[in-house]
């Protein structure tokens, strides 16, 4: 089982490998993530029950949710691919930070902006400096850090380096983000959605809502290996293995 | 793992470390202000000193809210089910203000009177999503 593992982490680590097996994989998940959030929206947006306290504006939701949740999920396991270029040396775990931070920060973005418009009528207003809100704007800020560190070094791997480093100098912000509505009053409310016990969310509601989180997981998967191929394929570019790809083709 | 590998390891964890360390340290220097608003519970241990705004947050408490008759002026009581303060305000209250539902009210103390000058008044809703026609049979 460990020689098992042992050999997909060194595959992992190849590029000419990686190349050939995203491209298999591309088309499945990109068709599967886009229906799920398709039918999720719908199913959410028109045929999920109307709440009982916030009526029909609730069903911001079923965007809301998934956005902030993958947007924490991206920053954590850029932090481990950050530890592993750091051990490692392992060249494809810079080019997995470097693809993925600006899906982490776009979907950062969606987050805020659709928590602002679901604040506006909710809660009175479109932001307020609680400790949810500003946590998540700091880890917003984090990413737009890490892409601009891209840019500010000649060569790629003290690019890869450094940029490893501040990756990890913010995944301490991660479980801030998480405990602030456990730690102190804010105007956020808890989470509705606990991993033990029960959830405090209706199931009609639930489904529809955890429909669109494995959606928007997957079609952050499906953009990561479309950006992780592009990156790929930028630093390989003079490569003998690349070369022989693209004349095939 | 191999002695090179195993150091940089220790380097990786050092960084989180003092990370988690500098975090740790600002949020313990700002502590009270990380909260957003003072429960009322709060305001009679600790009454603010000063004349600067501040916010107070709790339940409304139920049969508490009066309108005026005929301008915007509102006045209810907030409570933690410990202690209350009186809160007037003068404006329209957002949607999702109820009573024994939660609210930030932010504006000026009086210290005399235990009670709040507001200028602004949010709503905080609970986490729980329960659909229209259920809550209705279990009201029934």
């Amino acid at each position: 089982m460990f020689q098992v593992l042992k050999n997909f982490y060194h595959k992992l680590g190849s590029y000419p490998w990686f190349y050939k097996i995203s491209g298999k994989v591309i088309p499945f998940v990109g068709v599967l993530s886009i229906s799920l959030i398709v039918i999720s929206s719908i199913w959410g947006l028109f045929f999920s029950p109307t709440d009982a306290v916030q009526g029909d504006v609730y069903r911001i939701i079923y965007f809301h949710v998934p956005a902030v949740s993958v947007s924490q999920v991206i920053y954590y396991s850029m932090s481990v691919a950050a530890a592993v270029f750091l051990i490692w040396r392992m060249k494809m775990a810079g080019v997995y930070i470097k693809s993925l931070a600006p899906i982490g920060a776009a979907f950062t973005f969606i987050g805020l902006l659709s928590g602002a418009i679901w604040g506006q009528p909710t809660w009175g207003t479109w932001w307020v400096w609680d400790a949810r809100l500003t946590s998540t704007l700091v880890l917003f800020l984090f990413y737009l850090a890490i892409i601009g560190m891209q840019s500010t070094f000649a060569s790629r791997k003290s690019a890869d380096t450094a940029v490893s480093i501040i990756t990890l100098v913010g995944v301490v912000n991660l479980p801030i983000v998480k405990k602030s509505v456990d730690w102190w009053n804010t105007l956020h409310q808890p989470a509705s959605i606990t991993i033990s016990g029960e959830s405090s969310i209706s199931n009609e509601m639930l489904i529809p809502l955890l429909l669109s989180i494995l959606g928007v997981y997957l079609f952050v998967f499906f953009t990561g290996l479309l950006s992780m191929r592009a990156e790929i394929s930028t630093r390989e570019q003079n490569k003998e293995w690349f070369k022989k790809l693209s004349s095939n083709n | 793992m191999k002695q090179h590998r195993l150091r940089r390891l220790y380097g990786v964890l050092f960084v989180v470390f003092c990370s988690a360390l500098a975090f740790a340290l600002v949020y313990f220097a700002i502590k009270d202000n990380v909260n957003l608003f003072y429960s009322p519970s709060d305001l009679f241990e600790n009454p603010p000193q000063g004349k600067n705004a501040i916010r107070a947050g709790g339940l409304v408490e139920i049969g508490s809210l009066k309108r005026a008759v005929n301008s915007l002026e509102v006045e209810f009581i907030i409570t933690d089910l410990k202690k209350s303060i009186s809160v007037y305000y003068t404006g329209i209250l957002p949607d999702l203000f109820k009573e024994n539902a939660g609210v930030v009210a932010t504006g000026y103390f009086d210290k005399n009177k235990m009670s709040l000058d507001a200028y602004q008044i949010l709503a905080k809703h609970d986490e729980n999503y329960v659909p229209k026609e259920v809550k209705k049979a279990l009201e029934k």
